[in-house]
């Protein structure tokens, strides 16, 4: 019996007007950590789709343990041995662990049976988890553990990991990383979909690398460096992002005792929010998606009112102060969503511009929109900030993710913002334009504007910013100077420990 | 195996080409009907398309009304696509236009028979006040209450009907007329008659405020932030409120707009073609609207060919069913086609048709 458990040659997935995958082959052998790593719309989930049965391949083959493996349906996959655990979880909020694990499975055994497998394989791989919990109550790493401890019951071959610790802290990460290494070691074959590249390396033996759907090189990640595994993701080499010293100046904004009640029915509540951002300072807020980014956003762009005195700009109350107005004053924004929130997708890019810049730029003339006056503006973005686009008129959908992105944050940056707050500015773009779109915030920063920059990729955080607090619940931590903060003491605060260091009892 | 394969951008001459191919459509399943109900279909055709414009017979008859029957239809349809571009629902408008037209002819019948040039001008102003009341109410319960605009401003239609039949034979009624329900007739009101701007055109001043208004809206739309904000709300209203639109404002100016436009439409109706306020005052201009609102795709000038359209479609109608007997419902039924192919042909603004052998 040959090593190689699965094998792919040649598959190739056409969808209308792009090749999701073009002649891709590899092989993964029995107890291998095999990463599969490119930027989005590089290919991996068409992929991964292909090899769990849920997508048909146009051509090409694949061999699992040596016999011909076309599965028709996850059914079929999962018979055939392979586990998959989605990005996004299927989980009903509703129901406890053991009747969520029931559910997946095709012929789940009775409930004290499964409860007691459960409580043998959580323990048996280093994930606690107890069958009778409500899904409803569990944090992501946990919901996440259930979808695991799903996949393992069925004693996989080959189990397949969608971007899994996007929402993970990183004392869960380590928790994942030593649970998958046991795997490893028991001769699970592991596929691992990532572009957090330093995991990477710390876990997989092999990489295959993807770019615009086809396979570009492999490379053993523990012999490689992150940038030169960024470089052939990218297929170019990027400039990392040059920190400047800056003159600290005074305060621009601060918030005091924020409470607000979410308008989302499935919205988290701001809790008691206080900080401060002076002019030539980069705050940074990580934190686990859903812990308050949107309604934090919402709060300070000005789409959802307080009571005047919880936000202030200079000084001046402005908690019941409209988007419009606080533009004026020069606090800019820029929300998460590209599409329906930042910019409306059927229309031009110049028409995009009048959304946020219309009077700050001076782009109205009683009323009537100066139309070249527009055009002007969203060229200057469009130039200053590498947009990739046929031209103004171009509908602001039809641009690449990445290509949105920059449009948004210039939009923004060349209003020339006092105090400039942005949500995940680098989400879902390919890394050489998240390399561009730091350093201009950066170099907004040093022109001595206040920039508050809420992600969830704490890698961006402690590259850009100066101060660090995380969102938990609604909660905002202490904010910690970046460069005094150990890995260790960011994940308590993600997770909730106030004060980390001093009082950590989570 | 046909398929649509859905386009990168919506296309922007299959806008302008699909109303065309309704049209051509509507045409043929239209004869198709005609020749099942035993007539000559290319002579029913030619009844209702171009004999009212050409025929000698007709045409001198014919020719005004179709200037009297798009007038309204163009200045309501055009209050309705701004609301309905921002994605707010004014099916009320034949009760705003009832409502217009009650007030524009109380303004005029409670200083009869003083003769001022004042009076016209205050009905005007009377009428559009009417017609904005009314879409207030859904405004308001829609900002104060969120109340689905299309339920309130639809039941108040029949609301204003009641009223309308109520002050034609109470309040407006005239009180030498021998005891007949309806006002006094405003055609014979010189200060208060919409009369025709060139002798048998059909053109009265609510033909010239519909083409007023078409001008007025495109440039509205096109180069004012307000027209902006509306098409912001409809494309993306999360953009919209990012952008600092207030929803409140939004709604009430778009109703409003619509309304004081249905208003107009009443008014104009009322003290020029209707002449005075009866009963059955209202013949479905506020429904028809709508209709010609999507015929025209929203946009002002597409609005404006469709209302021509709609009244050509009415008068020849009628004129089929006069030379020819054909039963009133299938001129309607023949109008109904009309809708259903051009909504049915929107498809291929988004969607591209492709032939492929079965894979």
């Amino acid at each position: 019996m040959s090593d190689t458990l699965l094998e792919i040659e040649g598959l190739t997935k056409a969808y209308p007007g792009v090749v999701a995958n073009n002649a891709v082959s590899f092989k993964i052998n029995r107890g291998e950590v095999h990463a599969l790593l490119g930027e989005n719309g590089a290919g991996k989930s068409t992929l991964v789709k292909m090899i769990y049965g849920l997508v048909k391949p146009d051509s090409g083959t694949m061999t699992l343990n040596s016999g011909i493996f076309e599965p028709d349906s996850p059914n079929a996959a999962r018979a055939a041995g392979v586990a998959m655990v989605f990005q996004h979880f299927s989980l009903f909020d509703a129901l406890t662990v053991a009747e969520n694990i029931a559910l997946g499975m095709d012929n789940a055994p009775k409930p004290r049976d499964l409860a007691k497998r459960i409580r043998e394989v959580s323990q048996a791989y280093g994930l606690p988890l107890e069958p009778n919990r409500i899904v409803g109550t569990l944090s992501a790493g946990e919901r996440q553990r259930v979808e695991i401890i799903r996949c393992l019951l069925q004693n996989p071959k080959l189990l397949i990991m969608d971007e899994p610790t996007s929402v993970l802290t990183p004392q869960e990460v380590e928790i994942l990383f030593t649970t998958l290494r046991q795997l490893k070691a028991e001769g699970t074959a592991i596929l691992y979909i990532s572009h957090k590249l330093e995991e990477i390396r710390a876990l997989c033996d092999t990489a295959t690398i993807l770019r615009h759907g086809e396979k570009v090189d492999t490379c053993i990640p523990a012999e490689t460096t992150a940038r030169d595994m960024a470089e052939m993701m990218v297929g170019a080499s990027f400039a990392n992002p040059v920190k400047a010293d800056r003159v600290i100046g005074a305060t621009l904004l601060s918030v005091k005792s924020l409470n607000s009640s979410s308008k989302e029915p499935f919205g988290t509540s701001l809790r008691d929010i206080s900080f401060e951002v002076k002019a030539g300072e980069i705050l940074g807020i990580g934190g686990v998606a859903g812990n308050g980014q949107d309604e934090l956003l919402a709060a300070l762009s000005g789409e959802m009112r307080t009571a005047p005195a919880t936000v202030q700009f200079r000084g001046k109350n402005i908690g019941d102060l409209g988007p419009t107005k606080r533009r004026k004053l020069g606090l800019l924004s820029a929300p998460e969503e590209r599409l329906g929130h930042a910019a409306a997708p059927a229309m031009s890019l110049k028409e995009n511009s009048v959304i946020t810049a219309a009077r700050r730029m001076g782009l109205l003339a009683s009323g009537f929109v100066n139309w070249r006056a527009t055009n002007d503006f969203t060229k200057n973005v469009v130039s200053e900030f590498d947009v990739r686009t046929p031209g103004t008129d171009t509908p602001a959908g039809s641009l690449s993710g990445g290509n949105l992105q920059k449009f948004v944050v210039g939009r923004e940056v060349l209003q020339r913002p006092e105090v400039l707050v942005i949500n995940q500015p680098t989400w879902g773009v390919d890394a050489a334009a998240a390399a561009s779109i730091r350093q201009k915030l950066l170099d907004l920063a040093d022109k001595g504007a206040g920039v508050i920059v809420i992600s969830q990729d704490l890698d961006e955080l402690l590259e850009i910013s100066d101060f660090f607090a995380a969102l938990n619940e609604g909660r905002l931590s202490t904010t910690y100077p970046t460069a005094e903060l150990e890995l260790d003491q960011i994940g308590l605060m993600m997770g909730g420990s106030h004060g980390a260091g001093q009082e950590a009892h989570s | 195996m046909i398929y649509f394969e859905k386009r990168l951008a919506p296309s922007r001459a299959t806008t302008i080409v699909t109303p065309i191919l309704a049209v051509i459509l509507t045409m043929i399943a239209g004869g198709i009907m005609f020749a099942a109900l035993g007539k000559d279909p290319f002579e029913a055709i030619r009844i209702i398309f171009w004999d009212p414009l050409f025929d000698p017979n007709f045409a001198d008859y014919s020719r005004p009304q179709l200037l009297v029957k798009a007038g309204p239809l163009i200045l309501i349809a055009i209050g309705l696509s701004v609301g309905f571009k921002a994605g707010i629902w004014n099916i009320g408008a034949e009760g705003q236009y009832i409502m217009g037209a009650i007030f524009g002819a109380a303004a005029a019948l409670s200083v009869y028979p003083t003769e001022s040039a004042l009076i016209f001008p205050a009905m005007i102003v009377a009428g559009a006040f009417g017609g904005w009341l009314w879409a207030m109410i859904p405004a308001v319960l829609r900002t104060k209450f969120k109340t689905n605009e299309i339920l309130v401003s639809l039941m108040l239609v029949y609301v204003a009907e009641s009223i309308l039949a109520s002050v034609s034979q109470g309040l407006l009624k005239n009180p030498d007329g021998y005891g007949f329900p309806g006002s006094r007739n405003l055609q014979q009101y010189p200060s208060a008659f919409n009369e025709e701007v060139f002798t048998n055109s059909g053109m009265h001043w609510g033909v010239i405020t519909a083409f007023i208004a078409v001008i007025f809206t495109y440039i509205m739309m096109t180069r004012h932030i307000r027209g902006f904000e509306v098409r912001l709300m409809g494309e993306a209203p999360k953009a919209a409120q990012f952008a600092g639109v207030s929803t409140t404002r939004l709604i009430v100016f778009c109703l409003g707009f619509s309304g004081a436009l249905a208003g107009l439409a009443g008014m104009f109706e009322v003290s020029g073609p209707a002449g005075q306020i009866t009963i059955d005052f209202n013949s479905g201009y506020g429904f028809t609207a709508i209709i010609v609102a999507f015929l025209g795709r929203l946009h002002p000038i597409g609005i404006l060919l469709a209302g021509l359209l709609m009244a050509l479609t009415y008068i020849g109608g009628e004129l089929a069913q006069l030379m020819l007997g054909l039963p009133g419902a299938s001129i309607q039924l023949f109008q109904g086609m009309l809708l259903l192919f051009l909504l049915a042909t929107d498809i291929f603004t988004n969607y591209r048709l492709r032939f492929q052998g079965a894979s």
